[in-house]
């Protein structure tokens, strides 16, 4: 048994790695970390998980946490997690951090995106990105995983193949679609319920901070540098994210190319799903087809007139966009099954 | 009870995707079977001697109208 500790534990991510660690056969949850609801029990704060734990939240000091438990799981908001790995990492525990301050191996991307400089650069290359179906073998061999961002997560797998098989000349055009969890537990006027319903709120038309994650991955697949434009939006449902990328392609191209290019780049890749029906209901991903699971559902449709591709991503963002996501490098860093602990088919209808 | 039908006893390759139809055993003439990875439909438009003529069936395409 590996043991764990969830820092950041009273939020979304939080109490969603702690639904998937406590259902793993492999990990013990020794540790819930909050400030805010120190003393309270976790089911206090995530009902979900009454019956499936006594844990009580603590705020002990992050050195304490690290002599208890092999693992530590940060879910804390970005900007955060830099100033609690420099003590973890002197413990020699291993780190899966869910936010962005270690995902990108260029710095100035922090200043830029982010607002802030970075506390520890020479840290980054310490870790790796955690995207299980890219960097596989790093993955395996790591201590510090620096888990995807969701929106990113979804672009990156719709787009890797076309990356890898050199159609990403130009600028690409990601619109991407996502459910409110995607930000976090924290109330804003947004959150009021008559705000929200019936909205479709454009909340970032340019500027994403997941664009350089995305532009990192997809140019290392294309060998060379690949910019992506991203616009998203906020849309009335809790969990999910759609992206569609619009790849311009001058060159008449099969369908059956790019299913073969799918199929090839994914093979063996349990947790992708080419989700594509010529017929019914659901011919395209959709994020009410992934809920609760940790797959990524993919598809694509071919536009002769303005000769160019759409590429699909469907994600549950709690799961395969983060803490599924998560728990699958976990596995594989530990040398565990890939699959354990994420065995899950969506809830449907929901 | 629904008689279980002998599935997998062959496999054409989808035109449009290249993944697998398959196609009952004791299937029949103008039965529709489908592609499984692309949904594509296909009606069974010959059997003779164990071979097999398929083409593709009309599927219906969404059209909201606008
Ligand atoms: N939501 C998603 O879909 C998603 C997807 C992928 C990645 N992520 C990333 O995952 C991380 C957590 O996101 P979330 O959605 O769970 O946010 P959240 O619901 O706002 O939770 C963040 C938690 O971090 C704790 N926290 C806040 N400031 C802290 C600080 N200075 N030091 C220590 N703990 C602090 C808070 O707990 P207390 O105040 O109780 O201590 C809070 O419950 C973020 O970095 C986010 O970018 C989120
Ligand atoms: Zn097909």
């Amino acid at each position: 048994m590996i043991k764990v500790a969830v820092i950041g534990g009273s939020g979304y991510i939080g109490g969603e790695l702690l639904r998937l660690l406590l259902q793993h056969p492999q990990v013990s949850v020794e540790y819930a970390g909050s400030r805010t609801s120190n003393g309270k029990f976790v089911y206090k704060v995530h009902p979900n998980l009454k019956g499936s734990t006594s844990l009580i939240f603590k705020n002990d000091s992050i050195t304490d946490v690290a002599s208890k438990v092999d693992l530590i799981f940060l879910a804390v908001p970005h900007g955060k997690s830099q100033e609690l790995v420099p003590p973890i990492m002197d413990t020699g525990n291993r780190i899966i951090d869910m936010g962005a301050d270690f995902r990108l191996k260029n710095i100035s991307e922090y200043p830029r995106w982010y607002g802030w400089d970075h506390c520890c650069p020479d840290l980054i290359q310490k870790f790796v990105y955690g995207n299980p179906e890219l960097h596989r073998d790093e993955i395996r061999s790591a201590k510090f995983i620096a888990n995807p961002g969701c929106i990113a997560s979804s672009s990156i797998y719709s787009l890797a193949p076309l990356a890898k098989a050199g159609f990403l000349d130009l600028p690409i055009n990601i619109d991407a679609k996502t459910g409110s969890s995607a930000s976090g537990n924290d109330v804003s006027d947004f959150s009021n319920y008559s705000a929200k319903t019936n909205s479709v709120r454009l909340y970032k038309p340019s500027g994403h901070r997941h664009t350089p994650e995305i532009e990192q991955e997809l140019s290392i697949l294309s060998g060379r540098r690949t910019k992506v434009a991203l616009t998203a939006q906020s849309v009335p449902m809790v969990r999910g994210i759609l992206t569609t990328s619009s790849v311009v392609h001058e060159m008449d191209i099969e369908e059956k190319t790019l299913w073969n290019l799918f199929r090839d780049f994914y093979k063996e890749k349990r947790f992708i799903r080419l989700m594509m029906d010529k017929n019914g209901l659901y011919r395209y991903p959709d994020p009410k087809l992934v809920t609760g699971s940790n797959f990524a559902d993919l598809g694509f449709n071919i536009d002769p007139y303005s000769q160019r591709i759409i590429s699909i991503g469907a994600i549950d963002n709690l799961v395969k966009g983060a803490a599924g996501n998560a728990v699958q490098s976990m596995n594989l860093m530990l040398d565990f099954p890939e699959e354990i602990g994420l065995i899950s088919i969506p809830i449907f209808p929901v | 009870m629904a008689k279980e039908r002998k599935i997998g006893e062959k496999k054409l390759e989808c035109q449009i995707c290249g993944g697998k139809v398959t196609i009952p055993a004791d299937v029949m003439e103008s039965e529709i079977v489908s592609c499984d990875d692309c949904g594509l439909e296909y009606e069974i438009s010959g059997v003779n001697n164990g071979t097999l003529q398929l083409k593709p069936a009309d599927s219906i395409k969404e059209d909201w109208g606008e």
